[in-house]
């Protein structure tokens, strides 16, 4: 079994998907049947993946920082070559990816009705990079497919989003790809001076400390609106916004991911000197980040556009934590990536779930709701939760976890952030109480109907992960923990490294 | 190296092409314009003919005809795209050529005579063949842009692209002269060897390279000489266009790296820095130009100038690899333009051609294949990966950034961000948009096939990328051994 190339085939499976709906759509003339071929085909295109994922999961050695299940051919010229490979770091991005997207299938079944087989094929494509992303082991490969989400992602929001999206894509794409382009410069950089894009490789290849810099400003370009750090998050809660409900979800659940992805698997190991040299730059933004868009999340009417700012604020959790640079903060930040990846994703699709019913996303239309949806109101109220970080959900661990390292690194950015965490609570609090709790009392609202059997079924996974995730984390820690340590010895390793030299270089002039 | 036995055989495509061109004029002559179609398809063969005579080609360099005449792999695989770009820029006039009632049988002859003009350039080892070939290429395509003798447009298109071709062609000579009179040798080798001896290149020499960059940059329609391609694009019918966009672009800009390179290669130097100004000029240009036009003929014109500015990037560096970089690049261009020139000659409606950008409006709805295509196409002249276009991109910023342009690959790179507005601006009208009254059909088989084929290969060329890297890679080595 393990002969199988199964990363290949994670990759590559959603676009048999894709080529089923193509040949259904050719043959029939019948929207209504080609619809219906593109949803079976999606979901069982998309559920095959997930499983392949899980499988590659089961299989995965936790004991070693290795990279595993790894495939190699040659491809763009000596150097470059397509090169896959799984390791702590993102093997659970891949489950996460592949069990949002059918969740993602699931929650467009009725709600998109025009143009269903090009929706399909969007998704499943971007299903595809994003698989790629935290599977290429090369970093052409790796910029292919991180550029490439792009499309799917564009035509996502400008055809099924919102009244004002031809705007909000545009500016998500030409912001995403300007911080991109950068990146691609740092690549070519890298290929020229060191002859190969192969990511273990330049992980061991020490760049000099000036070029480091620059390399690193390139890299934090692109990662940083991925992520999206402030300044660079405005694209967000405008895609957020306009974009679909399952567009949302897997803005939110996946593709911010890749942005804290970048840092780990090439700023940190590869510019460990600039990385250091940078922690304060970092700190900043993500400590603006919490309690500036906490703040400007207090002060929102529109739902999507609240959990869009709390998603900036929870990420910049994430990146206080990877730049602790202790093993609890680095993994802390890659469990709130997973635990905002569940999270949040829920909590657009609990928006979705009431806008698919009134047309409206305005906190002020909705009260009392528990009245009429109490299956609602307890789902909302697990995600809210979590988002909150109490203790019992995926939330708590990742919070804790990051706090505890960022404590050991700066006492001051420790309590900063953790005012975050106030704040959060505030503005969920908040908006649950003025969506679920209160009386039913806009006419409009009186026949609202609870979650369908489907919803419960896209639900319900969701429910259980955040959960399981806030109960019993060692299985996600092991996976990642031995990867953490490895990054964190070799980011030790090149700063000692550097110190010496330059201690012996002080000596040299000394003498 | 200059043997007698190799003296017609290493011509032996252009010595071919230009009888056919003499047996086609006749067959013309006496059959009259309605054979034109026939005319059209025997053109078509011989160009088929001519392509396969040059891929039989050894591949080793061969100089003749006294010193002017150069046959290497670099001259090789430039021709080879040369002839298929020409050949399927006729087959998609045909149609148009129908439906317009502009059956001229001296059309297809006149693209023969010019597509071997442009063979001459990429061999050219002589500053006199070097400007033999370009006017054979020019006063073919001079014509070419008036043929539609009935229209103002084509008239007027015609006539700017000749007073301003002239006027480049004035340039370039006069660069010539002061080359030759400063180094004494009109031989890329001679002239070479000159440079190589005298270690420091004169200012006289100086003066001629920058009238010979200034005319080969109006022939490749690079800033600050590009001011006759949005005019002449748009005022020249559809098909002239899709022509002048792709054979004619690969052919200058062949032939400008061979004369910047073969006679000058020693003082790189020199003319690197203005080659760096056209190329970042272009770049900015053709990105920011663009966003304001509504004709799709001038935005191609426009995107043109900012694909060559991308492409000059390469020869900017000035390596073996910028040199390949750039073969890429133009071989890729020519895939994406040829495509998207095809899209545009399928916006008929019954009234006739159509040509604004906003007669796409919610193409999606009307005909889901074609906008699938430009949708391909737009994304990948944008540079998107996994498009083709992000590898051509990617090629010459690598090129750049080893040769240490950086503030180039920089410009580049944001230039491509601005430009991928544009490209964005058409998905967005087709996709986004509501529908307009829908085009006419059926688009022609031909048609169909060559959307087909140059989307296949604009999708797939990143699972197999490596016949034309390599053979890129082995003209480039011919070139800079």
């Amino acid at each position: 079994m393990t002969d199988w190339p199964l990363l290949s085939l994670v990759v590559f499976l959603p676009l048999a998907g894709v080529a089923f709906i193509l040949v259904g759509g050719l043959t029939t003339k019948d929207e209504e049947i080609a619809a219906r071929n593109a949803r079976n085909g999606a979901l069982w295109a998309s559920a095959a993946t997930f499983l392949v994922s899980l499988l590659i999961w089961a299989s995965f050695d936790n004991s070693t920082a290795a990279f595993q299940f790894e495939e190699r051919h040659e491809w763009l010229a000596p150097g470059i070559a397509y090169r896959l490979g799984v390791d702590g770091i993102s093997m659970l991005f891949i489950v996460l990816t592949g069990l949002l997207t059918p969740i993602c299938i699931l929650a467009s079944w009725e709600t998109i009705k025009t143009r269903v087989p090009e929706y399909m094929i969007a998704f499943l494509v971007l299903e595809t990079m994003m698989m790629g992303v935290f599977c290429a082991l090369d970093f052409v490969l790796f910029y292919l497919f991180f550029e490439g989400g792009l499309i799917p992602m564009f035509l996502i929001i400008g055809i099924w989003g919102g009244p004002r999206r031809i705007y909000s894509t545009f500016k998500f794409f030409l912001y995403t790809l300007l911080g991109s382009v950068l990146l691609l410069l740092a690549l070519a950089y890298m290929y020229v001076t060191v002859g190969t894009t192969d990511i273990p490789s330049l992980m061991e290849h020490q760049f000099a400390a000036e070029v480091q810099t620059w390399l690193w400003l390139a890299l934090f370009a692109s990662f940083a609106v991925k992520v999206p750090m402030w300044p660079v998050h405005t694209w967000l809660p405008d895609a957020h916004v306009e974009a679909p409900t399952a567009g949302s979800v897997v803005l939110a659940g996946v593709l911010l991911k890749m942005g804290g992805y970048g840092l780990l698997r090439f700023s940190i190991p590869m510019l460990p000197l600039a990385s250091e040299y940078f922690i304060p730059l970092v700190f900043a933004l993500s400590v603006v980040a919490v309690i500036y868009t906490s703040l400007v999340a207090l002060m929102q009417e529109d739902m999507k556009k609240l959990i869009a700012y709390s998603s900036v604020a929870h990420m910049g959790f994430v990146t206080v934590g990877i730049f602790s640079f202790t093993t609890q903060g680095v993994e802390g930040g890659i469990v709130q990536m997973l635990s905002h990846g569940i999270v949040s994703a829920a909590l657009f699709l609990c928006v979705g779930v009431v806008y698919d019913r009134m047309h409206s996303r305005m906190i002020a239309d909705y009260g009392g709701l528990v009245n009429r949806m109490p299956k609602y109101a307890f789902v909302f109220a697990v995600f809210m939760l979590a988002s909150v970080g109490l203790p019992g959900t995926s939330g708590f661990v990742g919070e804790f976890l990051v706090l505890v390292g960022v404590f050991q690194a700066s006492t001051w950015v420790a309590a900063l952030v953790s005012t975050g965490m106030i704040l959060g609570a505030a503005y969920m609090l908040w908006l649950y109480r003025r969506v679920i709790f209160g009386k039913l009392e806009k006419e409009n609202l009186k026949a609202i109907l609870d979650l369908s059997p489907r919803e419960v079924l896209i639900f319900a996974p969701l429910v259980v992960v955040a959960l399981f995730m806030g109960i019993y984390p060692t299985p996600f820690l092991d996976v990642m923990h031995v990867s953490v340590e490895n990054l964190l010895q070799q980011y030790q390793g090149a700063l000692q490294a550097a110190e010496a030299a330059s201690q012996a270089a002080t000596q040299l002039a000394a003498k | 190296m200059v043997t007698d036995t190799h003296l017609y055989a290493a011509a032996t495509p252009e010595i071919f092409m230009a009888c056919a061109a003499m047996v086609l004029l006749m067959l013309g002559v006496f059959r009259g314009d309605g054979d034109t179609r026939l005319v059209s398809w025997l053109a078509v063969a011989a160009m088929a003919v001519a392509f396969a005579l040059v891929w039989m080609m050894p591949g080793e360099r061969v100089i003749t005809f006294s010193g002017g005449f150069i046959v290497d792999g670099f001259a090789n695989f430039a021709k080879l795209l040369i002839l298929l770009a020409a050949a399927i820029g006729l087959i998609m006039s045909m149609g148009y050529v129908r439906a317009e009632k502009m059956e001229r049988f001296e059309f297809p002859v006149l693209i023969l005579l010019a597509t071997l003009g442009m063979m001459m350039m990429v061999s050219a080892n002589d500053l006199i063949s070097l400007y033999m070939g370009l006017e054979i290429q020019s006063l073919a395509l001079y014509v070419v842009a008036a043929i539609k003798r009935d229209s103002h447009r084509s008239s007027e298109a015609g006539l700017k692209y000749f007073v301003l071709g002239a006027l480049s062609s004035g340039m370039l000579l006069y660069g010539c002269s002061m080359i030759y009179g400063f180094s004494g040798s009109t031989n890329f080798q001679a002239i070479a060897a000159h440079v190589g001896e005298s270690g420091q290149i004169s200012v006289g020499l100086i003066v001629g390279i920058a009238f010979l960059t200034a005319g080969l940059a109006f022939k490749v329609s690079a800033v600050p000489f590009h001011m006759w391609t949005p005019d002449v694009y748009e005022g020249a019918p559809t098909p002239i266009t899709a022509f002048f966009a792709v054979a004619p672009k690969i052919a200058a800009i062949v032939l400008f790296m061979r004369a910047m390179i073969a006679p000058f290669a020693e003082a790189t130097a020199d003319w690197q820095q203005i080659v760096v100004f056209i190329s970042m000029a272009s770049m900015v240009l053709g990105a920011f130009a663009a966003i304001w036009q509504t004709n799709i003929k001038r935005l191609m014109a426009y995107s043109s100038i900012g694909h060559i500015g991308f492409a000059l990037m390469g020869l900017a560096a000035g390596t073996a690899d910028g040199v390949r970089a750039t073969l890429v690049y133009m071989a890729i261009y020519l895939f994406m333009n040829v495509g998207t020139f095809a899209a545009i000659l399928c916006m008929r409606r019954r009234e006739g051609m159509v040509e604004g950008i906003q007669d796409l409006a919610g193409l999606d709805r009307n005909d889901r294949p074609m906008a699938l295509a430009l949708l391909i196409f737009m994304f990948s002249m944008a540079g998107v990966p996994a498009a083709a276009g992000f590898f051509g991109k990617f090629y010459v910023f690598m090129a750049a950034v080893d040769a240490g342009l950086y503030g180039l690959a920089v410009v580049g790179v944001l230039a491509s961000v601005v430009a991928a507005f544009y490209y964005l601006r058409i998905v967005k009208i087709m996709y986004f948009d509501d529908p307009a009254e829908p085009f006419v059909k059926p688009i022609g088989p031909e048609m169909k096939v060559i959307l087909t084929v140059t989307s296949l290969f604009v999708v797939f060329f990143a699972v197999y990328p490596a016949p034309l890297l390599e053979g890129a890679q082995a003209a480039a080595a011919a070139l800079m051994p």
